[in-house]
């Protein structure tokens, strides 16, 4: 059979979901937001809540996140995204809001917000991308960067006798009641792929239930910041991220 | 036995070579070609056709969503 | 028959964002302003007309829950005093850029730093121009009285939304604190999700419906010359704001030989000094500025050819005198006189003052 015989309309089994825009994301080649996009978006269209979505970008790379999704979009500023979050989800406690934040605007500069929204219960779900640097601004040391890990901040290796521990923010999360669910996830292959897309849908369930806070953190990879190849990166995470960051469920209620 | 035969169809100009889906694909369809699309980039592609069964693995790990997948199911003797 | 209440002017404000069909309050506590966030919580207004009110863990997240509830197309506010003022800046910078209305309280007190817990004047920069980075400017609305802290929600909200853009009420802890007769209005209900979009257009994120492209709320453009473009835009809506809402109040000006300009509680303080003055034989009358951005600088230079000198008072080290100099451009003397630290001056100080710097010079 001819491939032109096969790539045919009625055979069609998977294509790039409605709620992606076409514009072409400004992400580095490999790159996991590109992936954690893709999911939302097909979360979204197969629960069929796109008029009924609002998301809270953050800043740090996915700072444009906002031209990928084709929802109405709040953009933060630096850490503040989970008080916006709780602002529109007061106010439109029909919505599905969701923040979609960093390593640095979650775990760093906006670890109070984080905190305070998740103790709240607030009725949103959180997308956690933790790939252990600051990407958008050169690839700098991040709050969960891992000891030893260069960094253009740690030229030599993350010390912690000089910058602290790598912070596992998530397993804090995961303690505080007013988060209903609570799990670490990746996206480096299709069956991580598709437990991310089990969760995210979870977590948006959650919010449709008004549960309180869903919290997903997915391990990434930033292959500028690390300076490796995509395929690479996603070896080395494999073997330095998750046994510090292991994946799984922290919490399911 | 039915046996499957899938397609895939890579959005050549968005494609950024970063080589992810041939790292997911079970069945080593696809490669990078040596040629560059226009913002130079060493795209995916088919390099071996035959042996694509249209699970949509390459599709689902793409970061920037370019990966179309079509599927058939052939009778067995066909 | 109005509804009369003896109340003070921090729970003025909170009553009248209840009244005024506020949707969202966020807020958190610092003297001398800490009675709007106690009122609203002791209203509870979510049962009466369904207005958010929420404690937040700081300033920061106030004003940026501000920001989120005033991307929805809501009415909200908050309210802080000087030093919490300073922290939602940030937010405040990312409301004008976004071009969100809201509306932001601030019970001024003596600073800089932690300063004082009472009264001063010394915000009036960060208010009128700008506070936060970039070029932006607020609606800035100051307060006299108790009725007018009542008033001013209202009208704060009014033109926040016909500007987008965010409005301020400038009042410090001498307005905040003291109790006075409100003529209390009747109450307006909160705007439907389908009211706002009729009223204001769908700018809001409301929800991407089928019938329009998604809506993006952002103070973020990477690209320069657009976002010089942006910065006209901006700058034409304050020259349109500059032009059309000036408002100011005129005490026994007519026959003024010299003129105090004073807002807030020093105008009340000059008040009672323009009557020591006149016991003097001192013609002096009072120009109040209510709206400080835009400010009144046309009433001023209409003044000129009657004046022999003209002074500022401001419970600060000399602030909004740069304004009253920037209006009358050299044409007549301005001096300023001022109290700071959380002092108010007395009127005799000011008579004094006024005496000093151009009666006896």
């Amino acid at each position: 059979m001819d491939v032109k015989d096969i790539i045919k309309e009625e055979n069609l089994v998977y294509s790039k979901s409605k709620v992606l825009t076409d514009n072409i994301m400004h992400y580095c080649p490999g790159c996991t937001h590109g992936v954690v996009h893709k999911i939302i978006a097909e979360v979204i269209e197969e629960m069929g809540i796109q008029d009924k979505t609002i998301a809270v970008s953050p800043v740090g790379c996915s700072v444009l996140a906002y031209n990928y999704l084709d929802i109405d979009w709040q953009e933060a500023a630096h850490g503040r995204a989970p008080a916006i979050a709780t602002a529109i989800s007061r106010l439109h406690p029909e919505k599905y809001v969701f923040t979609y934040q960093g390593d640095g605007d979650l775990a760093s500069i906006g670890t109070a917000e984080i905190m305070h929204a998740c103790n709240r219960g607030e009725n949103i779900t959180v997308i956690f991308i933790n790939n252990a640097i600051y990407g958008m601004t050169g690839g700098q040391m991040a709050p969960t960067t891992l000891e030893g890990m260069k960094t253009a901040t740690t030229p030599y290796g993350r010390r912690v006798d000089l910058n602290g521990y790598p912070l596992k923010i998530t397993e804090l999360i995961a303690q505080l009641p007013g988060t209903c669910y609570v799990t670490r996830q990746s996206g480096h292959t299709p069956a991580a792929v598709r437990k991310l897309k089990k969760a995210i849908t979870k977590a948006f369930e959650n919010t449709g239930k008004n549960k309180g806070t869903s919290f997903i953190e997915v391990v990434s990879t930033c292959n500028s910041g690390w300076k490796m190849p995509p395929v690479k990166a996603n070896e080395w995470m494999v073997e330095n991220m998750f046994p510090f960051y292991p994946l799984g469920d922290m919490k399911d209620e | 036995m039915a046996k499957v035969r899938g397609a895939i169809v890579v959005d050549v100009e968005k494609c950024k070579g970063c080589g992810l889906c041939a790292v997911a694909c079970p069945s080593s369809v696809i490669a990078l070609a040596k040629e560059v699309n226009g913002k130079g980039y060493n795209y995916a592609y088919m390099a071996n056709p035959e042996a694509c069964i249209g699970c949509a693995n390459c599709a689902m790990v793409c970061p920037d969503s370019i990966i179309s997948v079509y599927k058939v199911k052939l009778e067995a003797n066909a | 028959m109005a509804e009369l209440r003896l109340m003070k002017g921090n729970e003025a404000i909170a009553e009248a964002a209840i009244r005024c069909g506020c949707d969202g309050y966020f807020g958190y506590p610092i003297t001398p302003q800490s009675e709007v966030l106690e009122t609203l919580m002791a209203r509870m207004p979510w049962d009466e007309t369904g207005m958010v009110v929420l404690q937040a863990e700081s300033e920061l997240a106030a004003i940026n829950m501000v920001y989120g509830g005033a991307g929805c197309g809501k009415k909200v506010m908050t309210s802080s005093s000087s030093p919490g003022i300073s922290l939602k800046q940030e937010g405040i910078t990312y409301i004008a850029g976004a071009e969100l209305p809201c509306l932001v309280v601030n019970v001024v007190r003596g600073g800089p730093g932690l300063g004082t817990i009472q009264p001063a004047q010394s915000d009036y920069f960060q208010a009128v121009k700008g506070g936060g980075h970039g070029d932006y400017k607020l609606i800035v609305l100051a307060p006299a009285s108790v009725q007018e802290m009542y008033d001013f929600v209202d009208l704060g909200f009014e033109l926040a939304f016909k500007y987008r853009n965010p409005a301020m009420i400038l009042s410090d802890g001498v307005i905040g604190q003291m109790m006075e007769k409100v003529q209390l209005g009747d109450y307006k209900p909160r705007l439907t999700n389908e009211e706002i979009i009729k009223r204001y257009g769908s700018w809001a994120t409301t929800g991407k419906t089928a019938d329009r492209k998604r809506n993006i709320i952002t103070s973020l453009d990477l690209d320069a010359g657009s976002q010089e473009k942006f910065n006209i835009k901006l700058q034409n809506k304050y020259k349109e704001i500059q032009d059309k809402e000036v408002r100011f109040e005129k005490i026994a000006c007519d026959d003024a030989e010299y003129l105090l300009v004073a807002y807030g509680s020093s105008s009340r303080v000059c008040q009672k000094a323009i009557d020591i003055a006149r016991g003097k034989g001192i013609k002096v009358g009072l120009l109040r500025p209510i709206t400080l951005f835009p400010y009144p600088s046309k009433a001023i230079q209409e003044l000129l050819p009657q004046l022999k000198g003209i002074l500022s008072v401001e419970m600060s080290a000399g602030q909004m005198v740069e304004d009253v100099r920037l209006a009358v451009n050299g044409k007549v003397n301005v001096e300023h006189f001022g109290r700071m630290g959380g002092v108010i001056p007395t009127p005799n100080e000011v008579v004094e003052a006024l005496e000093e710097k151009f009666i006896k010079a």
